[in-house]
């Protein structure tokens, strides 16, 4: 057997195995060392030269102590608000538990039975973005699953999401030209798959605020005319929301890109008092009935490499600290958009579903509710087998939100997601349930069974009739 | 046209979106899965196609053309090198110096057919639509990205440089070109220095239409001298294609 043995002196971290010695000249690169094969880390030039580097990374990894990552950030915060952020909102108190351990022990912890439900919501503020970077690294995706099927993050609006037993969905009603017949169209399709518990989210073809607030207007007036409790977004630039705010849209959730670098958020144009704003301006709107959480943000590994803004950090922990910045404002959902920037960042569906897996453990140790965008783009190696193993992987587990496209295949973004079909099968095979309100509203309309199940509806069904022939279409 | 009864029919008739699809159990009717499965599969064969690009010569003639190609040297190099597509082989050999109104490069992007299908009839209808420009040879990059147009430009002595280029397929289009249009090319232009005419495909814009389009761009960036930002704001109301929604892409 090969025992390694792991040293630090001031040359960097070492790692000894048989007769070879590997040195990482700093923490970064020891972590970007660390990582699974990823194309995006290779593409910076961070990523180990063989596989055998890379495992003795997470031999010197195992052996580094957890409060490290307090004394030495990977991105200096003299010159970046994201690492203030972590560094200033951490609390000591919820780390103290865990203190004292390396980060493979606490891997094991992790794992142990003793890290219940509870145990991990206190611990969440003691946890830095890094130090779950870390740990993910030495995780097996089993590893990440069981872990992360442990915690709980519940957040709501007008209706709850993220309780034990449940799954909810975005409701993605892209159209091309933001056609509003076409929106409504595909929203009261997928109302009738039982999707849109999490959020009727609108990718909007241009970000004009009038464009928007017409998309508001009419997202609402369906809502109200079906008595649905969920929440609309349309997902234009952060300062477009706030724009349609002051003028008086019906806007229930403030959306927006963001990423773990103050530079890579400068590239999606915002910073955290812009952000701040822009929370305060919608939770002006008291619109909240059963919650409060008034933000949606999406994240995604590579966003800050494309931006030439990661500081020479790997980008699945980059990615990380970008959870860092969504619990900063309380968000009812956040998503990981994880195959949809491009081959270059995650090539083929081994990386995509790593990728996945991670993203969500990440935000779930943190407290941030997770839910995942399942999807790829043509360019990159993988097709709808890789999506449904991804997707019933994230449904074990315990993904906050998924997101359906009809019949997966978004005609606005042109990539590809999950259908609200394959969302079903997700719930019915691993028996889990919408947003409890939702559910309420989904018996309310014969669009849920008695055993709780969303069966298929026949054009003569008497809920296609109410939907679809009670509205305007 | 008369409505009809069918309530998910009425669905169907309002988007082009896979409405209405209809249910296995929880899964999909076999039809629907096929047709996905087909536009799937035509969009992958689209990206890993490689253009003839002795036909694109061919059907140029009697415009002058020649072959370059980028740093990267397959397609699985060109979609984890980014940086690759941008510039040319080193194995290069020296390019025409103009100096030259316009160069058009075609590349094969992340589309072959878009480039087999459109892109000789674009820079035909440009050649007779901009007679009084002195334009350079036809540039055919293999496994380019739209950046190679600024080291062929710079190189080429181009006042402005033209990419035409495969867009990535969706489902609904494998072949749709894109048109990047950049002022005083050279390497390192920023994306947000350029002019983008997209969706030049048989069910979007005609390439007459896109040769119009960038007839009018080509004259306004010469008299203006500059594209992008500025170029954009002096376009009339529907003469851009608009912003995408989730900026996380990168094209380039």
């Amino acid at each position: 057997m090969n025992k390694a043995q792991a040293s630090e002196s001031a040359a960097g971290f070492h790692a000894r195995v048989g007769d070879e010695t590997h040195r990482f000249d700093d923490l970064k690169t020891l972590m970007a060392c660390a990582s699974p094969r990823r194309s995006g880390d290779e593409l910076a030039g961070l990523a180990a030269s063989s596989e055998a580097r890379r495992v003795a990374a997470r031999y010197a990894l195992a052996d580094l102590p957890l409060k490290r990552f307090l004394e030495e950030p990977l991105v200096p915060y003299e010159t970046d608000e994201v690492t203030r952020l972590i560094q200033d909102s951490h609390d000591a108190t919820a780390f103290a538990p865990v203190a004292s351990m390396t980060v493979g022990e606490f891997r094991e912890w992790l794992l142990s039975w003793e890290a219940d439900t509870t145990t991990l919501a206190r611990l969440a503020p003691g946890l830095t973005p890094e130090m779950v970077a870390a740990v993910s690294k030495l995780c097996r995706n089993g590893d990440l699953i069981q872990i992360a099927a442990k915690t709980r993050v519940v957040t709501g609006f007008r209706s709850t999401i993220g309780l034990e037993g449940r799954l909810s969905a975005r409701l993605q009603p892209n159209h091309p030209t933001d056609d509003p017949l076409a929106i409504a169209a595909a929203t009261l399709d997928g109302l009738l798959f039982g999707m849109g518990d999490a959020v009727i989210g609108i990718n909007p073809a241009t970000d004009n605020v009038e464009a928007c607030i017409r998309l508001f207007v009419m997202l609402d007036d369906l809502r109200q005319r079906f008595d649905i409790p969920t929440q609309s977004c349309v997902l234009s630039h952060v300062t477009t929301s706030i724009e349609a705010i002051e003028r008086g849209a019906p806007l229930d959730l403030v959306f927006q890109s963001i990423a773990g670098t103050e530079a890579a958020n400068q590239g999606f144009g915002v910073t955290l008092a812009l952000l701040k704003e822009a929370q305060e301006a919608a939770l002006s709107l008291k619109r909240g009935t059963v919650g409060q959480n008034v933000m949606y943000f999406e994240t995604g590994q590579g966003a800050a490499l494309s931006a030439d803004a990661h500081h020479g950090v790997d980008q699945q922990t980059v990615e990380a600290r970008a959870y860092a910045v969504a619990r900063a404002f309380d968000p009812l959902l956040v998503n990981t958009v994880v195959g949809f920037i491009g081959p270059e960042y995650l090539y083929d569906a081994k990386e995509i579903t790593r990728a996945g897996l991670e993203d969500h453990f990440c935000a779930k140790l943190l407290g941030v509710p997770m839910g995942c965008d399942v999807c790829y783009t043509n360019h990159a190696e993988a097709d709808q087998d890789d999506m449904d193993n991804l997707a019933l992987l994230l449904g074990a587990a315990g993904v906050t939100f998924m997101i359906g496209v009809p019949g997966a295949d978004d005609i606005m973004l042109n990539y590809q997601s999950l259908s609200h079909h394959d969302i079903v099968r997700v719930r019915h095979l691993l028996g889990r349930r919408p947003a409890p309100e939702f559910e309420d509203w989904l018996v309310k309309m014969s669009l849920m069974d008695a055993a709780g199940r969303l069966p298929p509806l026949a054009p003569e069904a008497a809920p296609v009739a109410r939907l679809l022939q009670g509205g305007t279409l | 046209m008369s409505t009809p009864t069918d309530p998910f029919e009425r669905l169907r008739r309002l988007t082009r979106a896979r409405v209405a699809l209809g249910r296995a159990g929880d899964g999909l009717p076999t039809e629907a899965l096929l047709a996905f499965q087909m536009a799937h599969a035509k969009a992958r064969d689209a990206v890993h196609g490689r253009v003839n690009f002795d036909a694109v010569a061919s059907a140029l003639a009697p415009l002058e053309s020649l072959g370059v190609k980028s740093g990267a040297v397959d397609r699985a190099t060109y979609l984890r090198r980014p940086d690759l597509g941008r510039s040319l082989s080193p194995a290069t050999e020296t390019l025409p110096e103009g100096p030259f109104d316009l160069v058009i490069v075609v590349a094969d992007g992340l589309s072959s057919v878009a480039v087999e299908h459109f892109a000789a009839e674009v820079v035909t209808r440009l050649k007779s639509l901009l007679p009084d420009l002195a334009l350079g040879p036809i540039v055919l990059a293999e496994q380019g990205r739209v950046a190679i147009g600024d080291e062929i430009g710079a190189r080429m002595g181009a006042g402005l440089v033209l990419v035409l280029i495969g867009e990535r397929p969706g489902l609904s289009s494998a072949d749709s070109l894109g048109a990047y249009l950049t002022f005083a090319p050279k390497p390192g232009t920023r994306d947000s220095a350029r002019n983008c005419v997209s969706n030049i495909h048989a069910h979007g814009l005609s390439p007459a239409a896109a040769a119009d389009k960038l007839t009018w761009l080509i004259r306004e960036a010469l008299r203006l001298k500059l594209t992008g930002v500025g170029l954009k704001e002096a376009a009339p109301g529907e003469m851009l294609a608009a912003e995408q929604g989730r900026p996380m892409l990168d094209h380039g």
